[in-house]
């Protein structure tokens, strides 16, 4: 192949320059590899950034992670303080928000893709979920202090788990929703005229054809969209989360904090120590959010082998 | 055409238009019991169009709109006392490309059992749609294998069993050959004679040989163009598959069947 392509007027085939072909073999060999040069380029740039820091936070914070560091509760001394009570508010607030954004957000999704007439109405509610995924998550922190803080107190209990779960949950539908509605979108056509033409009903295409197919998708955008709001800081601070807490949560409506709370507590303290717990923690929660990326990779994976 | 055949379909003055346009105008049709009935044409001409409002597919598609009337055993379906989903169970369809659900071959013909309620043996309801629709003997050793796996030609004999498995009346087939090679075509169409015994079928084709080795009757379509670039389409000449290949009463019939035009 070489000599072909940096030569093609001696091209064996004999088809070089002839008549008002010019195949310019060797320059469309050039542009190829330098655009996968550049591919490679950006790739490994990425990476690199990536790794310099895990590097950076695992220098600073590997040595203070122990089995004492998760199971201590925070404390003024730096030695002694842990991560208990933000670790366990994390799995809780992510377990809300999943268990409440997943159903809303896919059930959206499958409304507007499946059952929905295109209507003004429909195209309203698509344009409004479309720009609601780029409005600053402060916002939503506003929106949630007023809503479930303020107005449904009686529900929430105020600054409480239920609340802030409620709150990153809603941030993060629109995100489902348009996940959701890509999957959908990728099932062909084809398949749901097949089982309208053997009499089933749209819930029965829906279920038993199109959803199948289009959950992996949906699970992958649904734990992109969690992978979010497990790092959220700004709409729990605004909503009132706790920095300091040094009981584990009772119930929903107890109060909490959660990991990226907590290591921005720490970071902001004038004490070196304190620091360092900061960088243990943001290991803690990139092992977390390893964790849930991971099983929902098992899980998809899973999912497309029964097809 | 006989007049004395049981008309299972029948079409009266129907016109089907999309967003406005009229796709096809004006079809007068009768579609006798046990028989197939192949619809020929040009493309754009509106036999496919024709071929969904017979169970209603065309309603799924945003802007489509029928006028005229079609009854099925005598019964308007378009009142709205019938159900599209009703009707479709009794008048299926096997599409141009094979479709089979990404499912096991088992699950394939067993879906549309269920969903409508299919109360006997399931394992012995597959098989014998299987065998009804000559791929038995192919399958029987891997009915927990995708269907998928399966060739294009076995793949639309598998769509052409799901469709029976439901213990339709009619079975509309839109250019159920078009994608497979002459081998499986062949196969297919000795599917289709045997299937008539039981079966009524509507077949959309482009394939003229086809028209004429399979059906018994045959309607000819054709198109115009309309004065916005559009096309339209009518039916020029419904009759005996003999008669429209070898003694049409339309010249543009003769033009098209000999291949002069299309």
């Amino acid at each position: 192949m070489a000599n072909l392509a940096s030569d093609p007027s001696r091209s064996p085939l004999g088809g070089g320059s002839k008549g008002r072909f010019k195949s310019e073999l060797s320059k469309r060999y050039r542009i190829d590899s330098l655009f996968s040069a550049a591919a490679w380029t950006a790739v490994t740039l990425l990476v690199l950034v990536l790794a310099l820091l895990i590097g950076d936070v695992l220098v600073d914070g590997a040595a203070r992670l122990s089995w004492d560091f998760l199971t201590s509760f925070p404390s003024r001394k730096a030695e002694e303080a842990g991560l208990l009570s933000a670790l366990v508010g994390t799995i809780w607030v992510m377990v809300i928000v999943a268990v409440v954004s997943f159903p809303l957000g896919v059930g959206a999704g499958i409304y507007l893709e499946e059952f929905a007439e295109d209507s003004w109405f429909a195209r309203a509610i698509e344009i409004n979920i479309n720009n609601l995924a780029g409005v600053p998550s402060i916002i939503y922190g506003l929106l949630g202090l007023q809503v479930f803080v303020r107005w449904m107190e009686p529900i929430t209990g105020g600054r409480s788990i239920l609340s802030g779960a409620l709150t990153l949950a809603l941030l993060i539908l629109p995100v489902v929703i348009v996940a959701t509605r890509e999957s959908l979108r990728a099932v062909p056509d084809s398949l749901r005229q097949a089982g309208f033409a053997l009499g089933a009903t749209r819930w029965q295409v829906v279920c038993n054809q199109v959803l199948p197919l289009a959950l992996p998708g949906i699970l992958t955008g649904t734990i992109l969209a969690l992978s979010r709001a497990i790092g959220e800081t700004a709409p729990l601070i605004t909503i009132g989360a706790l920095t300091f807490i040094s009981f584990l949560p009772e119930d929903l409506q107890s109060p909490f904090t959660v990991l990226p709370i907590q290591v921005f507590n720490w970071i902001s303290r004038p004490q070196e120590a304190f620091h360092t717990n900061s960088a243990a923690g943001i290991i803690v929660l990139l092992g977390v959010l390893l964790l849930m990326n991971s099983s929902a990779v098992l899980l998809r994976n899973y999912l497309q082998k029964r097809h | 055409m006989d007049e004395q055949m049981e008309a299972v379909l029948r079409a009266e003055q129907v016109s089907v238009s999309y967003s406005g346009s009229t796709a096809v105008k004006n079809v007068y049709l009768n579609i006798p019991r046990n028989r197939v009935v192949a619809f020929i044409g040009p493309s754009g001409c509106g036999k496919s169009t024709i071929l969904r409002c017979f169970n209603r597919m065309n309603d799924l598609v945003a802007g489509a709109k029928m006028d005229g009337r079609i009854t099925f055993n005598d019964v308007d379906i378009y009142d709205s006392s019938v159900d599209p989903v009703d009707l479709r169970r009794q008048v299926v369809m096997v599409f141009q490309k094979p479709n089979p659900f990404p499912k096991s071959i088992y699950e394939n013909i067993a879906f549309g059992a269920r969903i409508n309620g299919y109360q006997g043996d399931m394992d012995e309801l597959v098989e014998r749609s299987l065998q009804q629709a000559a791929i038995w003997d192919e399958v029987k050793d891997k009915l927990k294998d995708s269907g998928l796996a399966l060739s294009g030609g076995q793949q639309q004999r598998l769509c052409i069993a799901r469709a029976i498995a439901i213990q339709p009346e009619v079975i509309l087939m839109d250019e159920p050959c078009s994608a497979l090679d002459p081998i499986s075509t062949l196969r297919v169409e000795e599917l289709i004679k045997k299937l008539i015994e039981n079966y009524t079928i509507v077949i959309v084709t482009h394939n003229m040989q086809q028209a004429s080795r399979v059906s018994d009757y045959t309607a000819f379509f054709n198109a115009k163009a309309t004065e916005t670039g559009g096309k339209m389409g009518y039916l020029v000449e419904y009759d005996r598959t003999e008669n429209i290949f070898h003694n049409p009463q339309q010249q543009a019939t003769q033009e098209y069947v000999s291949g002069r035009f299309g």
